[in-house]
């Protein structure tokens, strides 16, 4: 059961931690949407 | 008179019905100014090939355009029908100022049929996939009902799954059914859950589900790590797992055949586990990432150059790739993958809890009672059983 409970704290941790590393890499532009399109035909 | 007059006209009648299908056509092409026709239109929507050569081709002349002084000019040749083709066969000379890779396809056409899979038959795959495992094993434990242990039990317990272990287990398998509930509230939401819930609220349930399984599925991949480190050693295939395959493992009756810490079935729930989840953990960072990672055009590329397509008759795999193709193939096998290792959890669950007495101890407590080791893991308890002993006798 121990092991159970620390593995949902786990999950838990690694998921919003991931988040946060996550979201200051994209507040610093080292990844982020690409999708952004303004596009000009020549 | 009058006979004269109407087999003149029978004449003329006869002459000009058969005119060939190409001819019929050309004329319908005609008659609506080289645009599509009612047949174009219809193929299309039946899924029907078709040469759209008239469209493809039709994306400007430059040579022809009047110069740019003169009305008219300004477009180069190319009427906006023209540039508006161009866009959509990628023919176009488009600039813009996000440079991401996918950036200058504004028009993606040859994606209606990833599209249409993914609304159509990727959800029957994946429903008739997971409800007929479900009911195959509701058919099976009807039949079999829950495995027993056979023996009398001993009172005595004898330690399977140290605690270390058990917490990688439970973090792969608690993802994984996050991982999977969430995934399929994304895939099965806009056909099943709008009409439930109304459009509001599955948009927000939808963001949760987005939010959930992006994260959580970090937590899935270090929990792969660790039950790779932890269990490959016992799940390399030797010969005893022949003799249990050829007995079914016992599941139907009969003698219980030896088994070290992990038998064949298990081992095969691993491989599938490893392999399989390995691969939806590499697809799914791939759409976590859009258009970072290309995997299926190296893929394809490779495929044919050793002539694979060809031994099933089938022609080459397009390549290259557009960047939204990618991603179409990555979200496809990403999506039927999870479906297929969903089914095997499903096994797997059922024969650890309900289907088999005394085997969710080895994951609930990590203790199993002495006997069920016996029975189905014979080799590995007389091991456990025989350390623990010259152990205790040592001491």
């Amino acid at each position: 059961m121990k092991a159970f409970l620390f593995s949902l704290l786990a999950l838990v941790v690694i998921s919003v931690g991931a988040n946060q590393i996550l979201v200051r890499m994209e507040d610093a532009g080292a990844i982020g949407s690409t999708t952004s399109v303004n596009a000009r035909v020549d | 008179m009058l006979r004269i007059l109407a087999m003149i006209s029978l004449f003329w009648a006869v002459a000009l019905v058969p005119a060939t299908a190409q001819e019929v056509a050309d004329d319908a092409r005609a008659a609506t100014g080289g645009a599509q026709t009612l047949e174009d239109i219809l193929r299309r929507q039946e899924g029907l090939k078709m040469d759209d050569s008239f469209r493809s081709d039709l994306t400007g002349d430059p040579d022809a355009a009047a110069a740019s002084t003169d009305q008219l000019g300004t477009l180069g040749g190319a009427s906006d029908p023209d540039l508006w083709r161009g866009l959509r066969y990628n023919a176009a000379d488009v600039s813009t100022q996000g440079r991401g890779p996918a950036a200058t396809t504004l028009i993606q056409d040859g994606g209606m049929w990833w599209l249409s899979f993914r609304e159509g038959l990727l959800l029957s795959f994946g429903a008739y996939l997971m409800g007929g495992t479900l009911l195959a094993l509701g058919l099976f434990y009807l039949v079999r009902g829950r495995i027993r242990i056979d023996g009398e039990k001993t009172g005595r317990s004898i330690t399977r799954f140290k605690a270390f272990e058990r917490f990688g287990h439970w973090l792969l398998a608690t993802s994984f059914l996050i991982l999977g509930a969430t995934g399929l509230i994304t895939l099965f939401g806009r056909k099943f859950l709008i009409p439930v819930f109304g459009p509001e609220s599955f948009s927000t349930i939808a963001v949760g589900s987005k939010w959930v399984h992006n994260n959580i599925s970090w937590a899935f991949i270090v929990a792969l790590v660790i039950i790779f480190v932890v269990w490959v050693v016992h799940n390399i295939p030797d010969r005893t797992d022949l003799r249990w395959m050829a007995k079914a493992g016992g599941l139907f009756g009969g003698e219980h055949p030896p088994a070290k810490k992990f038998n064949a079935g298990q081992k095969l729930i691993f491989w599938s586990v490893i392999i399989l989840g390995g691969s939806i953990a590499a697809s799914g960072l791939s759409l976590l990432f859009p258009f970072e990672f290309n995997l299926f055009g190296h893929t394809f590329s490779t495929l044919n150059s050793w002539g694979v397509p060809g031994w099933f008759g089938a022609g080459d795999l397009p390549y290259p790739l557009q960047p939204q193709e990618e991603m179409q193939y990555t979200q496809l096998w990403h999506a039927i993958v999870s479906f297929v290792l969903l089914a095997i959890i499903f096994a797997h669950i059922y024969l650890g809890s309900v289907g088999m007495e005394g085997a969710f101890d080895a994951m609930g407590k990590g203790e199993v009672e002495e006997q069920w080791a016996r029975e189905h893991h014979s080799i590995w308890a007389e091991e456990t059983l025989g350390a623990k002993q010259s152990k205790e006798g040592g001491a």
